[in-house]
């Protein structure tokens, strides 16, 4: 083990150390090269205005970024429960997945960004249809590896049920469950981030809320301080959907390490 | 005579696959009486962990007739008459080796309905694993894993004991060590146990009957009785008449080609 003689919280410093001194160090190389080409703000904001930008429209960017995360959030957990227990029938009734498992791989290959519209057409200028496009971009994942996951049960632990007569229900709570827990953690860190991504795109058309709102309005009013705030706002909130995910599955899945 | 405790009659087995059909045993006919330690032995690919599979009611056999303790093999697997150790331990990861053990008075809620016979901790120690009843799989070794999968098919007192070449992914040290350790359990619960290898020196020193079977389809070939006193010491193995019965056993395998 590389980690082995080192106490925790050095191991954490030194992993969160290290990207955060690549991030600094793209920022001076932004700053350096918009001083070098003397690129106009327009195009592109110093660093500096963009925390600027943070610090003075935090109300407007918290105002967005609340819906933002609500519609993540809800369209994360649809779409895993809705995908967990698709995989659980699907596990259960190869006919149901046979006939299903190639529509939801259909589904998969439609972009995002044409179901949008047709979503906000059928759904109305509310939270469903944002809710329901982060609740489909994190469906897929989940039901892929989830499939993988139940399937994954070690087969002599799955003739010991049999010899024990576990009925189905047994199975699936003493070992198909469990050993998929690793899978659906792997999907849930995709869909954590694409969640997000998804939200954000939904907000792209017919609303005036969100981040994807005020992303789309100052690219249109050259705001582009705000514009750069909005994104390291939105990068914010995916990459503490993460950690939160990381968390759980460090919390929850601890016979992997 | 003591009471037989399994008993097949003319089983065949073929199993369907997509190159065809396979025989894996034809007309297999053998007796097993109470207390005896009765093995198994034959080439790989024999079919004896196929015929152990059908005495544990997780395969029916193409023709012929199964009884476990008087009546079918359904009956006993229902009734918990068998425990089952496998050729790899198969515990599950997220379980610490006394939850492991208790597994089998969970499921189905068999604890709640019986008086467990044994305590899971007493079972560990009968194994020789006192001290390791909070440590996960991971943290044992192969030999320590399958200590820990005797325990568990032992915790609901079945009176049979069906062990599929248990020891045969260990290294010879921990085997012998765990040939050992059977002999001692065995004669201290008094189970019947039927022992499936391709070791000829562990069926010897291990059994009172071994039963050599055919290459497939497997059959049985000859019952040869073992009649070294009991109990034994390891040091029997090096004694003429232990030598005996390995050469007539090395014989008899030789002659099913």
């Amino acid at each position: 083990m590389p980690t082995a003689g080192r106490s925790p919280r050095a191991v954490l410093l030194r992993r969160l150390l290290l990207p955060l001194i690549v991030i600094a160090g793209l920022v001076l190389v932004w700053d350096l090269a918009i001083r070098v080409f003397a690129v106009p703000a327009y195009v592109v904001p110093t660093p500096a205005s963009v925390g600027q930008a943070l610090v003075k429209e935090r109300a407007r960017l918290l105002d967005n970024a609340i819906p933002t995360i609500l519609e993540s959030l809800g369209g994360f957990a649809l779409g895993n429960l809705v995908a967990i227990a698709a995989a659980l029938a699907f596990v259960h009734n190869k006919v149901l997945e046979r006939a299903l498992y190639p529509v939801a791989v259909a589904v998969r290959t439609l972009p995002i960004v044409a179901i949008a519209p047709i979503l906000v057409l059928l759904l109305g200028n509310g939270y469903a249809p944002k809710v329901a496009i982060a609740a489909l971009i994190t469906f897929f994942p989940t039901l892929v590896n989830m499939v993988e996951g139940l399937e994954s049960a070690d087969v002599q632990a799955m003739e010991l049920m049999h010899v024990l007569s576990a009925s189905k229900s047994e199975i699936v709570r003493y070992v198909r469950w469990p050993s998929s827990l690793p899978y659906l953690f792997s999907a849930m860190r995709i869909a954590s981030t694409s969640s997000v991504l998804g939200a954000l795109v939904a907000e792209w058309i017919g609303t005036n809320r969100g981040l994807g709102y005020l992303i789309v309005l100052t690219t249109y009013d050259f705001r582009t301080a705000l514009l750069y705030a909005a994104m390291v706002v939105t990068s914010a909130i995916a990459l503490a959907f993460f950690f939160l995910v990381s968390i759980l599955e460090w919390l929850l899945v601890r016979w992997e390490r | 005579m003591a009471p037989i405790e399994i008993a097949c009659r003319d089983v065949s087995m073929v199993f369907a696959t997509s190159a065809g059909s396979v025989q894996a045993l034809a007309n297999v006919t053998l007796e097993v009486e109470r207390g005896d330690f009765v093995s198994l032995i034959g080439p790989s690919g024999c079919g004896k962990s196929t015929l152990l599979r059908l005495i544990a009611d997780v395969l029916q056999p193409t023709a012929g007739s199964i009884e476990v303790r008087g009546g079918p093999a359904m009956h006993a697997r229902l009734a918990r008459e068998f425990g089952f150790v496998f050729q790899h331990p198969g515990l599950l990861l997220w379980r610490t080796a006394q939850a492991n053990v208790s597994l089998p008075l969970e499921v189905g809620g068999w604890g709640r309905r019986h008086d467990p016979p044994h305590q899971p901790d007493e079972l560990l120690s009968l194994v020789g694993l006192k001290g390791f009843e909070h440590a996960y799989p991971r943290q044992l070794s192969g030999g320590m894993q399958q200590r820990v999968s005797i325990a568990r098919a032992l915790v609901t007192g079945p009176p049979i004991l069906l062990m599929d070449e248990p020891f045969g992914a260990l290294d010879e040290i921990t085997r012998d060590h765990l040939n050992q350790e059977l002999l001692r359990i065995w004669v201290a619960t008094g189970t019947t146990i039927l022992f499936v290898t391709h070791s000829i020196p562990e069926a010897v020193y291990l059994s009172n009957r071994v039963f050599v079977f055919t290459p497939r389809p497997g059959r049985v070939l000859e019952q040869v009785r073992i009649d070294l006193p009991s109990p034994r010491a390891p040091s029997i193995k090096d004694t003429p008449e232990f030598v005996k019965h390995t050469s007539t056993l090395r014989r008899a395998l030789a002659q099913g080609g």
